[in-house]
């Protein structure tokens, strides 16, 4: 039974693939017919860019033309390194736009404003670095219990504390997934590029006006500050989902009703519907309750909204995985090393592939579990200590070997290092 | 009845009653002159929106029928922000303990202050952090009891009032529970005035301050109240000695100052946005 089901996630992703290396399951049509569909593809994509002019942007500037595209109309934040330009994008460009940009006096109200913001019905997003993270975590939680969607773009930085401001790392991963309290589940995407930095914004945007749930762009220092020319999607590259709205009348609606999508309609303040909100377990109506049954349901729901929908919630991307026996696991700027790394070892006959999560949270356990059944080692390159690596030996659980390959001195991890291992394993 | 009528208009009496506070708390007499106030300005309910924050005054907003936002400790006056620079047009009530604004919400407290967003902070003073049974707060008052200075309170009280008037606050006024039919006034002509408008409201906690304190009961320490009260135009000829410890009322500043939400409007159209074409889409 759980066979199945893998296969049939395996059989979605290869649909939705970009290059035909990256995929993983079984084959449906022959080699020459697939690589002629996404010549095809390939061709049509291209006269699409061709007919948008191409922009040079920083991630952090990707990001701010991704939240203004799925229609951000709020924006509340607090001046900090490596994410202020974010910030200083936004206060220029919602003006105009007729959105709401503010500077908070800290990262809690920030969090707070957002919050409020959405609950009167408008996009809402915040952005900031480890130390102003660590302040939104209570905020964060609020956002989950109460299901108020909103985007927080974290822009990692060396830590703990002040850390190091200016370097790059990746050590919020295990923050963003646990940083509040209490049991809960948690989107969280990981750009590796500034073309992703883009896309990867909307989709945070779309998956919270979902699922009605914060969802956290984790973004490095390097992929936020690096300048890349890209070609902006056309709007209608751009899907933009927005929250449903009750159509009930107002005394029949139950703002956190069990529906069957899990995800209650969400009705704004002013729109009619007057209603209860609180950071407290609630009921249905909204109101707090102390009810064992009543108080499990609704965590319950809560974590099924995100992890039944894993389909969806969950993008990995994967490259030379097919006949790979040692996979290197990476994601943000050390997937770009690793893809590196992975094309000198097959020059060198290693057969290497990479295996890329553009989701961390909900962890992407199938593609995982497929991957140790059919590579001898995993390499998980991290700057940090090692904190996703322990997700992989978790879902691997000791079909390959995993090894970690950290770094948190400040500099990158460089493909050359990863290379290193590679041989070596 | 036309009182019971203010009730079941009001109060979300099918859903969440009984309420939590003790017998002789000033919350329910401030929450009755909330709704009075409302149904005085004929306000449109689906149009109001009250805020609070963590403790007893927390637990206000379950009980009346309006848009109701139950936010995390301190945090109330910035949840608050978004919405009304997200929807100006909703009438924003933000109710708060004195731990709640000017301890953890301190922050958050003097800022409002400073950027004057048409928000309604209505500030219930009782001296303690009343829910988690009786700690000194930062507005208890000098060598009182508390279950944390069980020796005596060493720290000095804020005066909310002076503090708000101090971060620049275009509207300040203080009024007690005592006082139920000026604090109806009070909250109407906060309403009415375009910016920051914060209220404080004296009130007492007889299960967690007074007794420990040894004030007596309720009506004792409410007729304490009603006699060290003075009116703020009478307290402008007395000298500070001989205010003391009285509890001056009245309003305090009411200042004409630009109000934010307007400003960023008018900021939105220099900037090109045209707010008309705009107003069916929504």
């Amino acid at each position: 039974m759980a066979k199945k089901t893998a296969g049939k996630t395996a059989k979605k992703k290869k649909k939705t693939r970009k290059k035909p290396e990256s995929a993983i399951g079984p084959r449906v049509v022959s080699d020459e017919e697939e690589k002629a569909v996404v010549k095809l593809r390939k061709r049509a994509k291209n006269k699409r860019k061709e007919s948008r002019p191409a922009v040079l942007l920083s991630g952090n500037e990707a990001c701010v033309m991704g939240a203004l595209a799925a229609g951000v109309g709020f924006f509340a934040g607090y001046p900090i390194t490596p994410a202020t330009e974010i910030a200083e994008l936004l206060s220029q460009e919602l003006p105009a736009r007729g959105g709401t940009f503010i500077q908070m006096e800290d990262e809690i109200s920030s969090m707070a404003a957002i919050i409020g913001a959405s609950i009167a019905g408008i996009k809402a997003m915040t952005a900031t670095s480890g130390p102003g993270f660590s302040l939104m975590q209570e905020n964060l939680g609020f956002s989950i219990i109460a299901e108020i969607p909103c985007v927080v773009v974290n822009v990692m930085r060396g830590g703990p504390s002040t850390g190091t401001p200016t370097s790059p790392s990746q050590g919020d991963v295990m923050q963003a997934r646990w940083g509040t309290h209490g049991e809960h589940s948690i989107i969280v995407l990981s750009p590796n590029s500034v073309e992703e930095a883009y896309t990867l914004t909307v989709k945070a945007f779309n998956l919270s006006e979902k699922y009605r749930t914060p969802v956290i762009l984790l973004l490095d220092e390097v992929i936020a500050h690096m300048r890349e020319k890209i070609h902006l999607p056309s709007e209608e590259d751009t899907p933009v989902f927005n929250r449903v709205k009750p159509t009930v009348p107002p005394e029949w609606y139950e703002p956190y009703e069990d529906t069957p999508s899990l995800v209650p309609p969400m009705a704004a303040f002013g729109d009619g519907y007057r209603y209860h909100i609180t950071g407290l377990v609630h009921d249905t109506h909204g109101f707090p309750t102390n009810k064992q049954n009543e108080i499990k349901a609704h965590l319950l729901r809560l974590r099924s909204k995100i992890e039944k929908n894993r389909r969806e919630i969950v993008m990995v991307e994967s490259e030379m995985i097919d006949d790979a026996r040692i996979a290197v696991f990476a994601y943000g700027s050390v997937s770009r090393a690793a893809r590196r790394a992975i094309v000198l070892a097959r020059s060198t006959g290693r057969k290497a592939g990479l295996v890329r999560p553009k989701t961390l949270w909900p962890f992407p356990e199938v593609a995982i579990e497929q991957l140790a059944a059919h590579v001898d080692v995993i390499i998980v390159p991290e700057m940090n200590l090692g904190q996703i690596v322990r997700e992989v030996e978790r879902k691997a659980a000791g079909k390959c070997r995993v090894v970690p390959l950290n770094r948190i001195d400040g500099k990158l991890i460089s493909p050359e290092e990863i290379l290193r291992e590679i041989l070596e394993v | 009845m036309q009182k019971t009528d203010l009730l079941y208009k009001y109060l979300r009496t099918d859903k969440k009653f009984p309420h939590l506070w003790c017998p002789g708390c000033g919350n329910g007499i401030l929450m009755g002159g909330l709704i009075r106030a409302i149904d005085r300005m004929e306000l449109d309910k689906d149009n109001v929106v009250v805020v609070s924050g963590i403790g007893c005054s927390g637990r206000l907003p379950v009980y009346v029928d309006f848009n109701t936002l139950h936010t995390t400790h301190g945090r109330a006056l910035a949840f608050a922000t978004g919405i009304k620079l997200a929807n100006p047009d909703l009438v924003v009530f933000v109710i708060m303990g004195d731990g709640d604004a000017t301890a953890i919400g301190g922050n958050h407290l003097i800022h409002m202050a400073r950027r004057n967003i048409d928000i309604n902070a209505i500030v219930i003073n009782n001296n303690v952090f009343g829910m988690t049974g009786g700690q000194y707060s930062p507005t208890t008052p000098s060598g009182a009891k508390s279950t944390t200075s069980v020796l005596g309170n060493l720290e000095r009280p804020f005066d909310i009032c002076k503090l708000a008037m101090g971060a620049g606050t275009s509207w300040v006024a203080r009024s007690t529970v005592y006082h139920v039919r000026r604090l109806t006034d009070l909250i109407c002509k906060a309403v009415e005035h375009d910016g920051f408008s914060m209220l404080e409201v004296t009130s007492y906690c007889p299960t967690n301050f007074g007794r420990r304190n040894k004030m007596g009961t309720a009506p004792k320490v409410m007729r304490w109240i009603k006699d060290n009260s003075i009116p703020v135009d009478k307290a402008k000829d007395m000298t500070p000695e001989e205010i003391g410890d009285k509890l001056v009322t009245g309003i305090f500043v009411d200042r004409d100052d630009p109000e934010y939400c307007t400003l960023y409007s008018e900021l939105r159209i220099k900037e090109g946005y045209d707010p008309h074409e705009h107003e069916h889409g929504k």
